[in-house]
């Protein structure tokens, strides 16, 4: 039953992609792609990983969309017609059939849906289950591996969190300067 | 400022509501999902619909520029300060247990409840501050 919502939700993602693509306003193609993050969320939480469902709704469906209409309102609503010169198309078109097909071949090497001895889930993460709960006191594994055995990639993230926002606010940033 | 009428009146009905989950949602990130990332995320949005709705100068009185900058750094110094404490209690960086010498696991639940509010702190005052980029240029 489950598989089953996740086939209909995964056929509702194709449709989505077919319309952003053929999509010229750039206002819809916004709207729509926070509808894509809001599905693929419910997506993951039929897979049961609820934190990532919660940051796919947060970030993709909430403040993504929210800065790429704060961006829209400041350039322009229409995307400008692609070139229409055959062999650019051509290029285009070849470009992304190899890498979908190379993509899709990939797949075919990953482990299973859901199996337990896939390789990710034999190395540290049986530790984690185990001696997680006991050793932080913390219920939600997914929060003791991230903010305590993976701490360090975690302050890593925020660094990384943090150098994206002052390279933004060095770049744009106009507050308490006048304007020549 | 936005001339609807409902958007001005269900938003400000919604603001206290949205920043009380995120407040939530920053606690509880370790019995249930979320955490620091994504309180920060729904700590900003909430300020940026106020932004939106009220215009970005009323925005600014009540989250001044000087505070949304400094949470930026802030939240980074706080979770790298519980790395240098807990190297000075004795333990490894980032080894929460070291922080309460009588119990490990109250050490490691310290720890976490800490950093993640770090990571809260860094978010909300990034993508604040990413809005408000956006939003100086509004103003002409």
């Amino acid at each position: 039953m489950e598989r089953l919502h996740v086939i209909v939700l995964v056929i509702l993602l194709i449709a989505l992609a077919v319309t952003l693509v053929r999509l010229r306003s750039l206002l819809a193609i916004a709207i729509l792609t926070g509808v894509y993050s809001l599905i693929m969320a419910v997506v993951y939480t039929l897979l049961d990983a609820v934190d990532v469902a919660f940051t796919e709704a947060v970030v993709g469906a909430g403040i993504t969309l929210t800065l790429m209409l704060a961006a829209i309102s400041l350039t322009t609503r229409r995307e400008t017609k692609p070139g229409k010169r055959k062999g650019q198309r051509i290029v285009g078109a070849a470009t992304a059939i190899v890498a979908g097909v190379a993509l899709i071949y990939a797949t075919t090497d990953m482990p299973g849906l859901g199996i337990q001895d896939a390789p990710i889930h034999r190395h540290v993460a049986p530790y984690y289950i185990e001696t997680g709960p006991t050793e932080t006191g913390v219920p939600n594994i997914v929060t003791a591996s991230l903010a305590s055995y993976r701490g360090f990639d975690t302050l890593g993230e925020v660094t990384v969190i943090f150098t994206a926002g002052i390279s933004v606010m060095a770049l744009l940033w106009r507050w308490g300067k006048d304007d020549r | 400022m936005s001339e609807h009428l409902i958007v001005r009146i269900v938003s400000k009905m919604l603001i206290p509501f949205i920043l009380l989950f995120a407040l939530y949602v920053q606690m509880h990130g370790d019995y249930g999902p979320g955490g620091g990332f994504q309180a920060g995320v729904i700590f900003a949005t909430a300020f940026i619909i106020y932004a939106i709705v009220f215009g970005v100068k009323r925005t600014i009185r009540v989250l001044p520029l000087t505070v949304v900058t400094a949470m930026v750094s802030l939240g980074l110094i706080l979770y790298a300060m519980v790395g240098f404490v807990s190297l000075a209690a004795g333990g490894t960086f980032l080894d929460y247990g070291a922080l309460d010498s009588h119990d490990p696991v109250h050490g490691q639940h310290l720890g976490i409840i800490i950093i993640e509010l770090g990571v809260g702190i860094t978010v909300a005052g990034v993508l604040t501050a990413v809005f408000y980029t956006f939003a100086e240029r509004w103003q002409k």
